[in-house]
């Protein structure tokens, strides 16, 4: 089998392609920029649409405008590019518009570190526009599951028609790296539930809260309203407060009601373990290392790599957490998902009745990631403290 | 967005039998007595009848104000976005769909916010027509001023008169290649003629209706259809077809400036690209072969997809001698193909079946400063890209020196084990690090081969030196390099690199 030597940001614009999306528009940003050039030269050759917006805020409202006449659009930025599609990732939330955003992460806030990694953005695409609703992020830890992730997320932007953040950073998207051609193998991506052309289409109609209405491409069969303000399920403005309030749970429920689907993690887990160590993204490649060379030194130790970070794959933490003693969550913030995690443990813990396990953070928050070393270190700690 | 205007006194005109896209249902219009808003919709109407499409293929794309009401009067196609966006979502969609007939109902609050998007759009020429609801000032949420309130306006946010001066958007988007260009008063008899002219431009349009916003703008400046005409006298904005009207130079469909519209130029471009690459396109939406089959999956398949252009995987076909993982560091300047050059190793690498990660660290000032390439090797697949203390570091220029001095200096002589060192920078190694140093001199080879060449040259001894893998493998990553000039350059660099002398 022949092998690769390919960026992570090369992965994501191959995977996007595998994936079926056939538009693009974006603005160049360190880190992301790799991303745009990618698109740019290679999907008009492969029948899509590319363009390269005034701003970032062009960029996203044309990818929203070409995902409601039927395509499948991505864009790609960095923390102060996904500080202007704020008000636009809303607007994708409430017209229910599919769309895979890549968020390849530097250091912030403002503009912070271009070339500097790090993983600060994981509550910001949680909670980044006005409202509150529910989002789906997932993060890769290196090149081949940039490619696999990509093609996850167009997968899902589909299904629940809601934006999808790649989460990724600086260091897996720029790096070069060895990769198995065969990891770049197409997996089925599911297109959006379409309306019969046929049949009456009401733009916004869902039995179920967690129901997902059939679209239909502005354009096509059907006369089709998209509305980002409150509507009801003809895409007429309104302020019924019963319609609105089932418009506002919709939203949520589409998306968390199917968070068990879109949980996805690779959990390696040793039954004596006294120490859980959780870590995504480039960290999680440290982690992997550390944990290695901690069960060589004898050490029962547990890791779990989440790659679904929103929603939280809440049962995947906790039962990975069960009979642990304690929890180590590595991320080059300070804390963003250890609150998560710490949530989730608390919850299984409560669950079955049993003692939590202490939850603790190794953060680096100065442009360098985190070592094997350093988590060695935090693992070998506990195993001290018990001997 | 705070309140909805309230149901008008008078109804406005049922549009009856005649052939209309507005919905009998949704009328009568909504906006406040003498307001403009309804008289503009009607003229618009009565163009779209005139234009004759099917309702399908049009899209009216609405900003937010009272003018974002106007979407629900339509059995059209319609968008209700973001404050100032609407040009956006209308270029989406029209270069997703090139053929629709794309509006976009603005108030004068939303080209302010969303000026930016009207000049790009102007200048890349996409084909949306621009009808501005220009009534001078905020009307949705309370009579402030906008960019086009006029100099010594009365508004909720100027009750001394207004300082700054109005915006001409005809003006603005003119001076930046839009093919139509128009401006008239809500009074105009020929509102729906200047409107369907509009429509039938193929490339940007845009027309600036002025209006009366009879709840905040007449009662705070007595304002009336005299004072509005008056105000474009002295501002010396002229009203009629500015830009690209009938009988000048907007004959022969490509408007005044001979461009194409942007939708078709990409979609021509793109058909370009793909003709040279030799591809099969896929059925793009609006070809003439019609819509792309649409089915449960939407018409697409991953794998029936054409394959973009790819490299040819790399076979390992080369025996690597390295055992576990070593770390290069690469320190040098600008200009001297560090990167690719260690590109190349890392290729090579993989061409001997090892696994290597690859981090680059170079300024933003691309052709000046440091180039620094980290590169791990490991018989097994790299994790951990990082490398705490490299195994072997080579230092070619000053800047890159300067970047990589910890590697030099570690006290606790946790520093680079091997150090390969330009001879010109000899002098710059701590006496302690020099028991660690081979020096190599590429000065003679920067006639023969060029100085940018030289970081290869380097690199190729080093491999001669330390035999991770052998140069054949370097010398195969050199030659898959499609550019004749490039593989050439390379592959006489790594040839001159072999005979390099170390000391």
């Amino acid at each position: 089998m022949g092998r690769e030597f390919i960026t992570g940001a090369e992965a994501i614009v191959r995977g996007a392609i595998d994936a079926g999306c056939d538009f693009f528009a974006g603005y160049p940003i360190t880190p992301a920029t790799p991303i745009l050039l990618g698109m740019m030269r290679e999907l008009p050759r492969a029948g899509g649409v590319a363009i390269q917006g005034e701003d970032e805020i062009a960029s996203i409202g044309f990818c929203i405008g070409a995902a409601m006449a039927g395509r499948r659009a991505l864009t790609a930025t960095s923390g102060p590019g996904i500080s202007l599609y704020s008000e636009n990732l809303g607007l994708a939330v409430m017209a229910e518009v599919p769309l895979v955003v890549v968020d390849v992460q530097r250091m912030g806030p403002a503009t912070g570190g271009a070339t500097t990694v790090a993983q600060g953005d994981v509550q910001f695409v949680r909670w980044g526009t006005s409202g509150g609703y529910s989002v789906i992020a997932l993060a890769p830890t290196n090149a081949a599951e940039c490619y696999r992730l990509t093609m996850k997320a167009f997968d899902l932007a589909e299904r629940f028609r809601t934006p999808v953040f790649v989460l990724t950073d600086k260091e897996v998207a720029l790096t070069q790296e060895t990769v198995d051609a065969g990891d770049f193998v197409p997996e089925p991506v599911r297109g959006r539930r379409t309306a019969a052309p046929e049949a009456e289409f009401v733009p916004y109609r869902f039995e179920q809260l967690s129901d997902v209405p059939a679209a239909a491409p502005i354009g096509g069969p059907h006369l089709v309203r998209v509305n980002t303000s409150t509507h009801d399920e003809r895409g007429f403005l309104t302020k019924d407060p019963a319609k609105v309030d089932r418009l506002n749970r919709h939203l949520a429920a589409k998306v968390e009601a199917f968070a068990e689907e879109i949980a996805l993690a690779e959990a390696d887990l040793q039954p004596e373990a006294r120490t859980l160590v959780i870590a995504y993204g480039i960290t999680a490649r440290a982690m992997r290392g550390a944990v290695r060379e901690a069960r060589r030194r004898g050490a029962a130790v547990s890791a779990l790599t989440p790659y679904t970070l929103w929603p939280v794959p809440e049962r995947l933490i906790g039962q990975a957490a069960l009979g642990v003693e304690r929890v180590v969550v590595a991320e080059l913030n300070r804390g963003q998902y250890l609150r998560e995690v710490g949530r989730a443990v608390l919850r299984a813990a409560c669950s079955v009745g049993v003692r939590p396990p202490a939850v603790e953070g190794l953060f680096r928050v100065d442009g360098e990631t985190i070592s094997p070393a350093e988590i060695l270190d935090a693992i070998l700690r506990e195993g001290e403290l018990r001997a | 967005m705070s309140a909805t205007p309230t149901a008008t006194a008078k109804p406005a005109r049922s549009p009856g039998e005649r052939p209309s896209f507005l919905d009998p249902a949704a009328l009568p219009f909504g906006f406040c007595p003498g307001c403009g808003h309804g008289r503009i919709l009607e003229a618009l109407d009565q163009a779209l009848v005139r234009l004759g499409r099917d309702p399908q293929r049009v899209v009216i794309v609405t900003d937010i104000g009272c003018v974002g009401l106007s979407d629900r009067y339509f059995r059209t196609n319609s968008f209700h976005g973001l404050h100032g966006r609407s040009v956006t979502y209308a270029t989406g969609i029209k270069l997703a769909d090139p053929d629709l007939t794309v509006v976009v109902l603005m108030g004068d609050g939303g080209a302010g916010i969303g000026g930016h998007h009207l000049i790009n759009a102007a200048r890349r020429n996409v084909g949306v027509t621009l009808l501005v609801f220009n009534n001078l000032n905020f009307g949705m949420t309370g009579g402030q001023h906008s960019v086009t309130t006029p100099a010594g306006g009365r508004t909720s946010t100027t009750p001394g008169g207004n300082l700054e001066r109005p915006l001409d958007l005809c003006a603005t988007v003119a001076a930046n290649g839009a093919g139509w260009v128009g401006r008239t008063t809500v009074f105009d008899r020929a509102l729906p003629e200047r409107i369907f002219e509009a429509l039938t431009h193929p490339g940007f349009a845009l027309l600036d209706i002025w209006e009366l916003c009879t709840a905040y703008y007449v009662p705070n400046n007595r304002f009336s259809k005299a004072a509005l005409e008056q105000t474009l006298s002295e501002l010396q904005m002229p009203v009629g077809v500015l830009v690209g009207g009938s009988g000048g130079d907007g004959q022969g469909g490509t408007g005044r400036t001979g461009r194409q519209e942007y939708a078709a130029a990409l979609r021509q471009a793109a058909q370009e690209a793909r003709g040279q690459a030799g591809e099969q396109a896929r059925p793009q939406a609006g070809d003439a072969a019609g819509e792309p089959e649409r089915d449960g999956r939407n018409g697409r398949d991953a794998a029936a997809l054409p394959r973009a252009r790819r490299p040819a995987p790399l076979e390992p076909r080369y025996a690597a001698s390295l055992r576990g993982r070593l770390g290069l560091v690469v320190a040098g300047a600008a200009g001297q193909k560090v990167r690719s050059s260690v590109g190349l190793v890392g290729r090579a690498a993989v061409l001997s079946g090892l696994w290597a990660t690859q981090r680059d660290d170079y300024p933003v000032t691309v052709m000046s400063g440091h180039s620094v390439s980290e590169l791990v090797l490991d018989t097994a697949p790299v994790e951990y890209t990082g490398i705490s203390s490299p195994e072997v570091l080579v230092l070619l220029a000053p800047e890159g020196l300067k970047q990589v001095k910890r590697w030099l200096t570690s006290p606790g002589g946790a520093g680079a084990a091997r150090i390969y060192v330009e001879a010109a920078l000899l002098d710059q190694i701590p006496e302690a690090a020099r028991r660690r140093v081979h020096v190599l001199d590429t000065r003679p080879l920067r006639s023969r081969i060029g100085a940018k060449n030289t970081a290869l040259a380097a690199l190729a001894a080093v491999i001669r030196q330390e035999g991770w893998l052998p140069l054949e493998a370097l010398e195969a990553a050199a030659a898959l390099d499609p550019r004749p000039e490039l593989r050439a350059q390379n592959l006489g660099a790594i040839a001159a690199g072999c005979e390099l002398a170390l000391e």
